[in-house]
């Protein structure tokens, strides 16, 4: 693929990336979101077309324009969410659609299963073919939807964060099968958040960056800090002497803890953290997706019990077992997901600005309406929020508006420990100044915040202290003022017995 | 303090416009009834109409609670022909026994469904079909497959017969009320506003703490109740419990609902609207009927039903043309 160009609506979302995967070999693809990597594969694949640039396959002009074609041409592609039936055999989603015949007419069942067993076994892996796919383990299907795509002759794999959700021996089975693809000649595209493993299996990696590829390098010689730096577009001599400087971080006077997590654990995605948060404190969650983060929040708010570990809140063992209960014990959780988990679109700005208060308004089990529309006016005003009254439903609003409501909602029940996760994500610049200075002026009442971003720049600027994540894990922790980007970066990339 | 704006029609209107075809419907219908047929607009007419009706304004509106969590009651029919029964057994005690006993006996099924659906997690379609199916044959047991007649002895027969000093019939009277509580409950309290929120986006609901179980159970309770009053009506209008009757009916209310605007995912809808839903589709017959005693033409009762379907979809179609126009207005400003 050459110099390829992709908007959407006016939209850049490629912007002159190139990519070249050899025969055979393992090539990882990295980025962070929104850098165009699945634009980029959608293209290859057929789902989208290109605006302008070329791409060949196999030495020749390729003119994919459904995933039918790049199926037919042996391209295949292993989703997050696998696309295989369920609800059928393992044969079956092997063979589906070419299935081999008796008399051409009757599916030949023995020679199916007979071929499902022997793809699998060269994968290392023998389990009853005529069982549902469905009664077997995510990386089992994951397997089943790589032997159906060898099956089909592929000679280019495209894996998209096949290890999400599998454990570590399963990974291990998942890397097998990858290095006897290649050894077979098979070619891998391999688009994973965790740099770790691109280290153990793949041969070259392209780095994209706002819809270009920026570089393409061999896997031997690259460093971790190298990786990150490129992705985030920052010089990597600069970030390895931030690291050089010793840092010994500000003095900033904070009050009494409010919370303290010792040790806690979720599951796979979170297996360790330790965090303070004191009282007008805002302490930052800093790391790359699908270091916790998120499910660090989770954990927080009892929505994903403790599997270990335990969370105190002044100084009190808290049992945050569910999100009501959290918000009884004064947190709240501003979410990542907006429009799934935030707004209710149907219902008003005023609706949706007092529900989580609704309690609180409620006389003799009446919403006390000249309390309720007082209080919306106030944040209304307060917040600056955009809106053509407080009877407009919410889905009308701009993103920023929108994100201030919710804000507001929570604010509005008066919590003392605030969770943000990516407060300003598709918010514009001035909504976003406007939202960071009202979390500044809520901590400074003597409450406390998480904020979690996956904009560097918002967590170095915001927070007070930014406890970094790598792979589930809190590894260190860094205090402002003095954090520069450069040195968060750093630490990221700073993981167990490995010097940047 | 009095809150006027909530019942003012205008912000009604703006809050609610998925609604405004079925009121247009609605008297576009009265319109033509009252010029065409002479008693169309007669005491004799009106209360008969609303009389009978009273059971699926009941009906519907307990429905409507369900829906606008965005969950389906199916049972709703079944449960009204148990109760119609168990209202008949009781009848020799009293409307002020019967009643609340039969109701009482609808919630029990309606806690029933809540249980499968919350505590086992089951589709609220699967969990009130297999309820449906299970209130059937109960009627049919407990009433030995026939109708059991009430005791006239009583003040049972009241409720479906008697009109309140002359007026109007017991049975719209006491539908009546707890509409208009029901109205109240949903446009003015906390659990209103929950029920909405449910369905606008039942994740969201459980991340702000709100109490989405208790809630989701109380419509449930709610619907059953309804169905188990529309059991006692029922009985008492027709002098007998009737086990086989409420068939179809749960598809009329929910018909019913989703006339007045009601979305069927949940999330939005209106008391009033859906009262209006329920008249028009009950109206649809009593016009046929007029057309029919006029003698110009003979309209039989299958077609009555092919021609109830087909107004139904064009008020339908009409309220999906009010709602693109709606939203089409909403993005320039």
């Amino acid at each position: 693929m050459s110099a390829i160009q992709k908007a959407f609506n006016g939209v850049v979302a490629l912007d002159g990336a190139s990519l070249e995967i050899e025969k055979g070999e393992v090539h990882a693809l990295i980025g962070q979101n929104g850098a165009g990597k699945s634009t980029l594969i959608k293209i290859l694949t057929g789902v989208y077309r290109s605006d302008d640039g070329a791409v060949e396959f196999d030495g020749a002009e390729s003119l994919i324009s459904s995933p039918r074609e790049a199926q037919a041409a042996g391209i295949a592609t292993i989703y997050q969410e696998l696309n295989l039936v369920p609800l059928r055999s393992v044969t079956e989603n092997i063979v589906m659609g070419y299935e081999p015949k008796k008399l051409g007419v009757f599916i030949d069942w023995d020679e199916a299963h007979n071929r499902a067993r022997e793809i699998l076994k060269r994968f290392g892996i023998d389990i009853d073919v005529t069982a549902r796919l469905g009664s077997f383990s995510t990386a089992i299907q994951q397997l089943v939807a790589i032997a159906r795509a060898v099956s089909l002759d592929a000679k280019l794999v495209i894996m998209d964060e096949p290890t999400s959700s599998l454990d570590v021996s399963e990974v291990k089975v998942l890397f097998g099968v990858v290095r006897s693809l290649r050894d077979a000649g098979v070619s891998v595209l391999y688009v994973s958040h965790f740099l770790d493993e691109l280290f153990e299996i793949c041969d070259r990696v392209t780095t994209m960056r706002d819809g270009r590829t920026v570089d393409c390098r061999k896997m031997d010689g690259v460093t971790k800090l190298g990786l990150i730096s490129g992705m985030l577009g920052r010089d990597s001599s600069e970030i390895a002497e931030a690291g050089m400087t010793e840092f010994s971080g500000g003095a900033a006077k904070h009050g009494e803890v409010l919370l303290h997590a010792d040790n806690i654990a979720t599951g796979p995605r979170l297996t360790k953290l330790d965090m303070t948060v004191h009282r007008g404190e805002i302490v930052g969650l800093g790391g790359l997706l699908g270091s916790g983060r998120t499910e660090a929040a989770r954990a927080l708010f009892g929505i994903d019990p403790l599997a270990s570990g335990t969370v105190s809140l002044k100084g009190l063992d808290a049992r945050l077992e569910t999100p009501a209960a959290a918000i009884k014990a004064g947190i709240a959780f501003l979410t990542e997901d907006r429009k799934a988990e935030g707004i209710i679109p149907d219902m008003t700005v005023r609706e949706n600005l007092t529900l989580a208060l609704l309690p609180k308004l409620t006389r003799n089990g009446q919403i006390d309406r000249a309390r309720e529309r007082e209080i919306v006016q106030g944040f209304i005003e307060a917040l600056g929020i955009k809106t053509a009254g407080m009877e407009q439903p919410i889905r009308e609003l701009s993103g920023g508006n929108q994100q201030k409501v919710l804000l507001a909602r929570w604010l509005a029940v008066e919590p003392e420990l605030l969770i943000l996760d990516e407060p300003t994500r598709g918010v514009d610049v001035g909504a976003k100044r406007e939202i960071q200075a009202i979390i500044r002026d809520f901590v400074s009442k003597g409450f406390g915040v998480v904020l979690i971003s996956s904009e560097f720049e918002e967590l170095v600027e915001g927070a007070d202290r930014i406890v970094v994540l790598n792979e589930g894990r809190s590894i260190t922790e860094l205090k402002n003022p003095g954090i520069t980007e450069d040195i968060l970066v750093h630490a990221l990339a700073h993981t167990d017995g490995e010097a940047a | 303090m009095l809150d006027t704006n909530a019942f003012d029609l205008r912000s009604y209107i703006s809050r609610n416009p998925q609604s405004i075809a079925v009121w247009i419907a609605l008297a576009a219908l009265i319109t033509f009834g009252l010029l065409r047929y002479d008693n169309f607009g007669g005491a004799y007419n009106i209360s008969s109409f609303l009389n009978y009706n009273s059971m699926f304004i009941i009906i519907s509106v307990g429905m409507s609670f369900v829906i606008m969590t965005g969950g389906i009651d199916l049972s709703v029919g079944s449960v009204a022909a148990f109760t119609s029964v168990v209202a008949a057994y009781m009848s020799p005690y009293g409307i002020e026994i019967a009643l609340p006993i039969a109701v009482l006996a609808g919630m029990l099924f309606g806690g029933l469904n809540a249980f499968f659906i919350i505590a086992l997690r089951i589709p609220p379609f699967i969990a009130t079909l297999a309820t449906m199916l299970g209130a059937k044959g109960g009627a049919l047991v407990i009433s030995g497959a026939d109708t059991i007649a009430v005791d006239w002895g009583s003040n049972f027969t009241k409720m479906g017969m008697e009109k309140v000093f002359n007026i109007l019939p017991w049975s719209i009277v006491v539908v009546g009320i707890i509409v208009v509580g029901l109205w109240f409950l949903l446009e003015k309290t906390s659990l209103g506003r929950t029920v909405l929120a449910i369905g606008g986006s039942e994740d969201a609901s459980t991340l702000m703490g709100l109490k989405v179980n208790r809630t989701k159970a109380f419509v449930y309770l709610l619907s059953g109740g309804c169905a188990g009053l529309a059991g006692v009506i029922l009985a008492s209008g027709f002098g007998a419990g009737q086990p086989l009757e409420g068939i179809g009916w749960e598809l009329s209310a929910i018909a019913a609902v989703v006339v007045g605007g009601t979305l069927l995912t949940g999330g939005l809808g209106s008391v009033p609207a859906t009262v209006a839903g329920a008249l028009l589709l009950g109206l649809v017959f009593n016009i046929l009927n007029f057309e029919n005693g006029l003698g110009t033409i003979s309209i039989s009762a299958y077609w009555q039903m092919v021609i109830r379907g087909g107004f139904l979809f064009a008020v339908i179609l009409f309220q999906a043309r009010v709602m693109s126009r709606n939203k089409r207005k909403g993005r320039v400003a």
